[in-house]
């Protein structure tokens, strides 16, 4: 690490004088091996009234500061948007849950090992250096959403459970007012500032995630493929709210992990789907639409065929036409 | 008795005679209480007076030279004391049991990823921060990075045996197939470190290190000064599997720098250094033709292998060496080629050879039992060779057939449907199997056994990594002379004892344990001229000895201190019988049909290696290294760039080492009862890396049989499976 | 810069680099190097705490940032003297090898023993609202403390022997 000042912010106003810190679990890793090199830490942990769950109408409203542990286990959120619990505990290990925040896993960094490595160049961590994934190894980058400049996929999985569950990030600026974004404008595709990667500017503090009202009567799962069994980013996943009249799927919302810049979503797919009798056959000729772009890099290719083959696999198990032993299906009881 | 014991015939059984009764015995570790409550010291814990801290600089070419470093800004860093850059600073570890220094390169730079400077400060931080801030000029010179575009290659003769073109020509039933394994790490979770103190002209270093007794040699030779003046303390080693048998580049680095700033140095690689620095097992690619008789007798075997490493290291790793004496055939033929890339470089890790060669080997074989349409456990054991194959020497002691068919019976084998023909939802089921062989030796060893009363004292710089050298030492000791165990302390990891044959190659406990057994042998002679009796009459238990009508304590026969030595190397029985052990695993898969995900559900290991020393440490090393098969199988895949040959996959978070999740709760490890009396004075076969080898294949061969497809380029990462079945 | 922690019950004010972790603090200025450091990342978890009673890998943390906070360590688990169940129960299993990730296990299975008491959902839940101590189970729960000598069946039957022992 670079030598830094700590600073502790009492309140919102001084938060954002510098970079940062909550749960530290993927800055510090930066920090470390000086991708980040802040000259200025705040740490904003202590600051009040970021770390509850509090109903938003139907909704809950939660705190910036909570932590992953906190809301994978809070009962409302376990029965209401199970999706998301299982989404959490699907990431990491329970000691990171336990110390990562929900504002602090929406703003986590792309894990390209070119984006890690001081010795390679790259766009991200300094704009017009060029990009060394390109022609790199490149098993983690992104399938859809990038541009010549970056090819980083966002790794996280909670972000692709609020993406599906259509949240809203809530943004305090620093003139005091507070705004709610959904997630999906959040974050910005590349472009050619991978650099900048959401909709904050500076002075912006994320303090809440906002979830709708419960999608009732609704199928939720996420489905994460990875290269071991536990504790490792996904390859892709598949996050999926459906609701069902008989074989009838009357409508659904879906997003896809570590395939791009942020969690993807593809309307087209959704709107193959809607009001469609679940089959096998509809959810392959959905996935050809799901996966018609060419990969970006030949080490994802894999995850063209990967994530169709999940993505089908995930709609059989939402829909009731596969088998559930041994799947990862989370029921919603709303 | 001669000093120097060598191993020219059988010795007795004397550890099948003795009487205390705990030898082989699931004995709990002596060090068990220290390491689970954290007070094990290992090289890091430790914190020395005035001690300053060294962090290593990364070398960020591939090739060519250090023509500048911008030292006055690492100095203008708060805290930085030196930047230090030394003709003697060394590249990498040397190879295991090398006993000279590695490569000193100078100002060259070798790879992308090389030590070049240290850079010592008052704090771990600064000396970090100012390491990854150096700049550093360099005049770069084309590199060639990949195995495929090499700088050159060597191709050895052709190992072989028979004729294999013409039994090859004439095989009724072939398989011809090429193999990839990636590179892979050892990862020991303890990250390299050393401390060095200078006490006038005199070293002690503190070393995560496998084979003290090379590393003083290594050490000394790096520094140019006498091995007399290093002592090197190495008691708790948090894991080695061949990552920690050399000298490495940061105790030498903190040796030149304690040296030169007169004060305590200690260097701790940062993971992504272990990575970089260390090194790695080779990839290969290996080219299997196997043929065979209709009636499934295996007539021709052909294992040619590339692998790589980079320029000056005398290490290949050893691909085919089990293929060599697994099975027999009318012909045999092995060629190796060895492909020189400026990149990382290569060398043991656990089970060089087997653990990549079996992976492609057994899965050959088992697809030459799916093309002859016969049972892979019957073409194993229809075709176990008399003699070693290649040489014709005869096994010292092999169960291989009753580990096949013992492990068979267990495990539910006959009970093995069609391929691809079980499913449980969207998972398919299937069983695999494969024969496990590692071969064994013995290398020198010393050892001093000290005994007052009935207390003794083992004293060696063997070391224990992890494999309970701690136990079994103090077991054989106990055994000897008639003492519990807890009345024995064993002394290790320190270069001014006897020394031993260190952690490695699997050879450590018979070779170390054959030094203390011959060194206790001599205070049992010493005990029963004390007793007055003949030593061929002498029992001792519970610590009495009794012989001849005689019956003493110990307490009060030994009222002074008697202490023995003695020495043990290989002789004439390894040159007479090839010693091995031998095993067999099953491994039972769920692969899913949509996500080609691979969830290993049982397996078994039935292990035939000579004589258990202690039952549960032996458990451990097999389930360690079956799970390493896993590993292999699965999830290990350590990639580099194509271009500048860094490591990209240089933490644990993208290097993936099995996790709890990947291992099913139901692993059994059954071991059959042998003694090899060719191996050495006590039984014994290694055990550490027996457990890896084959144990990957079964694995494979559990998908093969669950999908009805075969993946040839490993790991069997879930795209690869999918890519596999829709063939 | 100062900051003061509560470890194993025993107060501390220790001053130090803004950039010092919680683990370097532990091992270096306290003097208690049980807890290890594997890879200083948060992708081993050899340095697992209680950090106010919940598990957490220390090289992720900042020590200026725990002011005040409780931490417990392997040291203030057991001493080889006095083991808790757990460590005992370790040592019988043969639940390690070289025993380096050991700590970490043993603290996170001391925290992990309680989530699942406390009705904690895992990724392997079927139900996210009623665990149990089933071995796929504690095998997720585990799954943030690698073990490369890879003694990960016998670590869980440690945990599964400790825990039956304590009800």
């Amino acid at each position: 690490m670079r030598p830094f000042d700590y600073h502790r912010a009492t309140d919102f106003s001084d938060a954002t004088a510098g970079q940062i810190i909550a749960g530290g679990t993927n800055l510090l890793d930066l920090m470390k091996i000086q991708v980040v090199t802040p000259s200025t830490l705040v740490d904003i942990t202590r600051l009040e009234g970021l770390s509850d769950i509090t109903a938003d109408g139907d909704g809950l409203r939660i705190g910036a500061l909570v932590t992953n542990t906190a809301l994978a286990h809070d009962a409302r959120i376990r029965t209401g948007w199970p999706l998301l619990s299982r989404a959490i505990l699907a990431g990491a290990s329970a000691q990171i849950r336990n110390k990562a925040t929900t504002g602090g896993n929406l703003l986590q960094r792309t894990r390209c090992p070119y984006f890690y490595d001081t010795s390679q160049p790259c766009n991200k961590r300094s704009p017009g250096a060029g990009c060394a994934a390109q022609g790199g190894a490149g098993r983690m980058l992104a399938l859809f959403g990038t541009s010549e400049h970056c090819l980083a996929a966002h790794p996280s999985d909670m972000a692709v459970a609020l993406s599906a569950l259509q949240a809203e990030v809530e943004i305090h600026g620093p003139d005091g007012a507070t705004r709610r974004v959904p997630l999906h404008d959040f974050y910005r595709g590349p472009g050619d500032r991978p650099d900048i990667e959401t909709a904050l500017d500076d002075g912006d503090l994320v303090t809440a995630v906002i979830l709708p009202a419960p999608r009732a009567g609704s199928r939720q799962c996420y489905r994460k493929v990875r290269d071991r069994a536990s504790y490792a980013f996904a390859l892709v996943s598949v996050a999926g709210s459906v609701r069902m009249d008989g074989d009838t799927i009357t409508d659904l919302v879906l997003s896809y992990g570590s395939v791009a810049p942020h969690p993807w979503m593809n309307t087209d797919v959704a709107g193959m789907l809607t009001g469609q009798t679940a089959s096998t056959d509809l959810f392959k000729r959905a996935a050809d639409v799901l996966t018609a772009a060419p990969a970006p890099h030949p080490d994802t290719e894999y995850k063209r065929t990967l994530l169709r083959r999940t993505f089908i696999a995930t709609m059989r198990q939402l829909t009731g036409l596969s088998d559930p032993r041994g799947t990862d299906i989370a029921r919603s009881a709303a | 008795m001669k000093d120097h014991f060598t191993m020219d015939s059988p010795q007795p059984r004397l550890l099948d005679e003795t009487k205390q009764g705990v030898i082989g015995t699931p004995m709990d570790r002596p060090d068990g209480p220290l390491k689970v409550s954290g007070t094990a010291a290992y090289t890091a814990d430790h914190t020395v007076a005035g001690m300053v801290h060294g962090a290593l600089v990364r070398a960020t070419i591939a090739r060519g030279k250090v023509t500048g470093m911008d030292r006055d800004a690492a100095l203008a860093i708060d805290g930085v004391i030196d930047v230090i850059t030394d003709a003697r600073l060394t590249r990498n570890p040397a190879q295991g049991m090398a006993g000279a220094a590695p490569v000193q390169p100078g100002d060259a730079v070798h790879y992308h990823g090389q030590p070049i400077a240290l850079v010592v400060a008052e704090s771990s931080e600064a000396a970090r921060d100012a390491a990854q801030r150096l700049e550093v000029q360099y005049e770069t010179t084309e590199a060639k990075v990949t195995p495929d575009a090499p700088m050159q290659t060597e191709t050895g003769d052709p190992e072989t045996a028979g004729d294999f073109d013409a039994a090859w020509a004439s095989a009724d039933a072939k398989v011809d197939r090429t193999y990839t394994t990636p590179s892979h790490v050892s990862a020991a979770m303890e990250p390299h470190a050393a401390i060095a103190e200078w006490d006038g002209d005199r070293l002690t270093l503190r070393s995560a290190l496998q084979m003290v007794r090379f590393n003083k040699q290594e050490l000394a030779d790096s520094l140019g000064i006498d091995p007399s003046q290093v002592r090197i303390l190495s008691p708790y080693v948090g894991g080695g599997f061949g990552s920690k048998l050399g000298i490495g580049p940061e105790a030498v680095a903190a040796a030149i720098a304690a040296q030169k700033l007169g004060r305590p140095v200690r260097v701790v690689m940062p993971r992504q250094t272990v990575f970089d620095a260390v090194l790695r097992r080779s990839e290969t690619e290996q080219h299997l033709r196997l043929g065979a008789t209709s009636d499934g007798r295996i007539t021709a075997i052909s294992h040619d292998d590339r692998v790589s490493n980079l320029d000056d290291e005398g290490f290949a790793e050893p691909t085919s060496q089990a293929s060599q004496f697994l099975y027999a055939a009318k012909g045999l033929s092995f060629t190796q080629t060895v492909a020189r890339i400026a990149a990382t470089p290569a060398g043991s890790v656990r089970a060089p050879g087997e653990a990549v060669g079996m992976l492609a080997f057994e899965a050959a074989i088992d697809e030459l039992a799916d093309t002859l349409g016969v049972d892979p456990l019957t073409l194993r054991l229809d075709n176990l060779p008399q003699t070693h194959p290649m040489n014709d020497l005869p096994y010292s002691a092999t169960r291989l057939a009753d580990c096949l068919t013992d492990g068979a019976e267990r495990f539910g084998w006959s009970d093995r449907w069609a391929p691809g023909t079980r499913r449980e939802g969207d998972w398919l089921i299937g069983m695999g199997m494969a024969s496990a062989a590692r071969l064994n030796m013995l290398i020198r060893s010393s050892a001093r056994v000290r005994l007052t009363g009935d207390r003794a004292i083992v004293e060696t710089d063997m070391t224990d990594i992890g494999t309970g050298t701690y136990a079994i030492l103090a077991q054989i000791t106990a055994e000897m002379l008639g003492l519990p165990p807890a009345q024995v302390e064993v002394r290790l990891g320190d270069s001014d004892l006897p020394g031993a044959a260190g952690s490695g190659g699997s050879f450590g406990a018979s070779s170390a344990g054959s030094a203390t057994f011959l060194a206790a042998k001599k205070l049992r002679a010493q005990i029963a001229r004390r007793l007055g009796c003949a030593e061929d009459a002498l029992t001792l238990q519970d610590s009495r000895a009794r012989g001849d009508n005689q019956d003493a304590a110990l307490a009060d026969l030994v009222t002074d201190e008697i202490l023995a030595e003695a020495t043990i190397e290989s002789g004439k029985t390894a040159e007479s019988h090839f010693s091995a052990g031998f095993g067999a695993h099953y491994a039972e898969v769920a692969v899913n049909e949509w996500t080609g995900e691979v969830r290993v559900r049982r397996m078994l290991g039935v292990i035939a290696m000579g004589r258990i020393l202690n039952e549960k440490t032996a458990r451990s090393q097999a389930l360690g290294g079956m799970i390493w098969g896993i590993g292999s199988a699965l999830t290990e895949d350590m990639q580099s760039d194509p271009r500048d040959g860094h490591v990209v996959t240089r933490d644990l978070a993208n290097y993936h080492v099995p996790a709890h999740a990947d291992v099913p709760g139901d692993m059994q490890v059954v071991f059959l009862d042998e003694r090899d009396d060719w191996a050495n004075p006590i039984q014994t076969k290694g055990i550490g890396e027996l457990g890896i080898s084959g144990a990957g294949a079964a694995v494979l061969n559990a998908i093969a049989h669950a999908t009805g497809h075969r993946v040839y380029d490993y790991p069997a990462l879930p795209d690869r499976v999918l890519a596999a079945m829709s063939v | 810069m100062k900051t003061t922690l509560t470890v194993n019950d025993q107060s501390h004010e220790v001053e130090h680099d803004p950039r010092r972790t919680l683990l370097d603090t532990l091992r270096d200025d306290l003097g208690l190097p049980g807890t290890k450091k594997g890879c200083d990342h948060g992708q081993c978890g050899a340095c697992t705490v209680l950090l106010n009673g919940e598990r957490v890998n220390s090289c992720l943390c900042l020590t200026a940032m725990h002011d005040g906070d409780e931490i417990t360590t392997i040291e203030g688990i057991g001493t080889p003297e006095r083991l808790s169940a757990l460590q005992k129960a370790f040592v019988e299993m043969d639940g390690y090898q070289c025993g380096y990730c050991t700590p970490g296990q043993i603290i996170s299975a001391t925290a992990m023993l309680r989530e699942v008491a406390d009705g904690a959902p895992s990724y392997v839940s079927d139900d996210l609202g009623t665990p149990d101590l089933s071995d796929p189970e504690m095998a997720e729960r585990m799954s943030g403390n690698l073990c490369r000598c890879s003694a990960y069946p016998l670590i869980r039957e440690a945990i599964a022997m400790a825990a039956k022992a304590d009800t």
